[in-house]
């Protein structure tokens, strides 16, 4: 816990010089547009997290919530149904998950090469289902779900609240989440204590295509709007919130409420270049070097530990 | 091991030293040939190799670098970053051979740089290279604006078109390229270390070999040839755009892949690899000619890889009940 302080200083520290130099930043509406983006990023970002605190990786969480809001967008076009189109969304996103976490304990592919085939995959077929169609238009109903209010906070800051303390009480106190931890921290170990590896993989990638799916749902919600690149940018920001958030990309090191700081971090960051007009071109860049540090500092760590023992 | 096959055991052996990925080749040449008609016509066959020059120039780096255990996904922001850099400097009316050479220099820096986290930092190679990746697109997108740019002068593009004895310029340079890259793997120290690299580092070090100078290399390599595809890429779209090449670095990991190079064992075949570049060559160019459109296709390679690990671990497994 002591270095998610830490991480809180830094994001103290991004907030008080944005509050200095621009004079929108301190402003509510300002604040909770941040808090808004960085749900979004959380809920992508938490799937994500369970992955890599098994010492593996989802690097298809972004094409996976393309994908999956398009469908979700189709379905609820045609059908006229808000149930039948998150059921959609949802139940694409589980989906691709089930793949990829057969491909990872049934083919025993390295999970990052696994997901990044599935993330072309997914974009491949995306831009084939959607032909170069927009879709947007969506019942108000379903658009309060991504820039609806309640009692004045935007309504994803109550989803990612809610998945966050169920998220927390989930790795920490059941023994699902102990399991996660335990796979992460050694595979073999885990097996022999009796964990069953393969199931328990499997059912972390269900979860991190279903967050992809929920995720999906809130985001189409929010934009109004399905295109085939609705995923395109997302899946660096997830990575980059997770590991500033302190996950250990060696797994078994990490929490979801980590995850929620580094989320917010890097809304702020983003938010801070668009107050300062810097033009958005540079945002792939600036993620870039930021994933690059936070896997720096996340190896410098492990060697100093393990330099104690 | 096992005593060397005799007899008739000779063709099964030798069948099995085939990496999957041919069959594969041949399976997809066949049917495209029955139901595509204009595949195998001579300029469609030709066609085939020009289009593949590109992903061969990475896929044979890519090779070297997964044999190390390791990956590098920026390979195609960086080409795509190069081929901006080549564009622009043609636009301002530099030579050819400054513009090349820039191009080359700025995927070389990606290069070393991927190579120093990697080596250097320890930093996990897919990690390192997702955020250089993110870097050299952002910088692209920077140095353009978002924008193509057009009207870089007509040497180049004659170049492109250019034919060196009666084979386009393109396919030229990427059978050079194979030819280098397979005499130094098999006939070079350099190759004899990259090869030690992947199963045995430690021996190399105990033998007193600079392993990590070496190792850095082969990323260093991976970044110069993305400049040097960059060459064929503009050439190839009389253009240059900042995300011209966004995601080739998936193509040439799974002609890697498909090839029969495992990210595990640090066992690796260029000749594989040409194979497997060809595969999804044919792929493409046989979706092509079956009017499938190009969004699809990528969905095409994506199920080609499971198909092609699948075909190996059927083919592992049969070689292990034949060792026992």
């Amino acid at each position: 816990m002591k270095s998610v302080g830490y991480r809180l200083i830094a994001v103290a520290s991004i907030a008080i010089v944005l509050t200095a130099s621009t004079d929108v930043f301190l402003t509510s509406a300002n604040i909770l547009n941040v808090l808004r983006q960085a749900s979004l990023t959380f809920l992508i970002a938490s799937g994500l997290t369970l992955t890599i605190l098994t010492a593996g990786l989802d690097l298809s969480v972004g094409a996976n919530v393309g994908l999956s809001a398009c469908l979700a967008a189709t379905v609820m076009k045609s059908t006229d149904s808000i149930a039948l189109g998150v059921a959609a969304g949802l139940g694409f996103g589980a989906m691709v998950g089930v793949l990829n976490g057969l491909m990872i304990t049934l083919l025993k592919l390295p999970p990052f090469i696994a997901t990044y085939g599935m993330l072309w995959t997914l974009n491949g077929l995306t831009y084939w289902f959607m032909g170069g169609e927009t879709i947007h238009g969506f019942s108000p109903g379903f658009r309060q779900l991504g820039s609806g209010y309640w009692l004045g906070v935007p309504v994803p800051i109550y989803v990612m609240t809610a998945f966050l303390f169920a998220g927390g009480i989930f790795t920490r106190y059941t023994t699902f989440g102990r399991e996660v931890y335990a796979i992460g921290a050694n595979r073999e170990a885990a097996r022999l204590s009796g964990v069953p590896v393969r199931a328990r993989l499997n059912l972390v990638y269900i979860l991190s295509g279903a967050m992809a799916g929920l995720a999906a749902i809130v985001y189409l919600a929010r934009l109004n709007s399905a295109e085939a690149d609705i995923g395109e940018a997302l899946t660096l920001p997830a990575i980059a919130a997770v590991l500033i958030g302190g996950t250990s990309l060696f797994g078994g090191a990490g929490t979801l409420f980590g995850t929620l700081v580094g989320a917010v971090t890097l809304t702020l960051v983003v938010n801070g270049m668009n107050l300062l007009a810097v033009d958005a071109n540079w945002q792939p860049l600036v993620t870039g070097v930021i994933v690059i540090l936070a896997v720096w500092i996340d190896v410098v760590t492990r060697q100093r530990a393990e330099a104690k023992v | 091991m096992n005593s060397p096959p005799e007899g008739g055991h000779y063709v099964r052996a030798y069948l099995r030293a085939v990496p999957g990925a041919a069959y594969l080749l041949a399976i997809l040449v066949v049917v495209f040939a029955i139901f595509g008609s204009g595949f195998a016509t001579s300029a469609n066959i030709l066609n085939i190799g020009v289009q593949s020059s590109v992903l061969l120039l990475l896929a044979l780096p890519m090779t070297l670098i997964i044999m190390t255990e390791g990956l590098d996904l920026s390979m195609g922001a960086v080409l795509s970053l190069a081929g901006v850099v080549l564009a622009d400097l043609l636009m301002n009316g530099r030579g050819l051979q400054t513009a090349l050479a820039a191009a080359i220099v700025v995927g070389l820096a990606f290069g070393i740089v991927n190579g120093i986290l990697v080596v250097a930092l320890g930093l996990p190679p897919f990690v390192a290279t997702l955020g250089t990746l993110g870097i050299a697109q952002g910088l692209a997108l920077v140095i353009t604006g978002g924008q193509s740019l057009v009207g870089i002068g007509d040497t180049l593009p004659a170049l492109y078109e250019s034919r060196l004895v009666g084979l386009p310029f393109s396919v030229v340079i990427a059978l050079a390229a194979f030819v280098v890259f397979r005499v130094s793997l098999a006939k070079t120290r350099f190759g004899a270390y990259v090869i030690a690299l992947g199963g045995n580092r430690e021996s190399l070090v105990l033998a007193g070999v600079r392993a990590n100078l070496y190792h850095v290399s082969v990323y260093a390599i991976g970044g110069a040839m993305a400049g040097l595809a960059a060459l064929l890429l503009t050439g190839r779209m009389s253009a240059g755009h900042p995300t011209a090449a966004i995601g080739m670095e998936f193509d040439a990991i799974a002609a890697v892949i498909i090839g029969g190079t495992s990210f595990l064992r640090g066992k690796g075949s260029l000749g594989g690899t040409l194979v497997g570049v060809l595969t999804i060559g044919v792929l493409k160019n046989g979706l092509n000619v079956l009017e499938i459109s190009s969004s699809l296709q990528v969905a095409g390679i994506g199920v080609l890889v499971i198909v092609a690990l699948v075909i190996d671990s059927m083919l592992q497994a049969g070689r292990r009940r034949s060792a026992a």
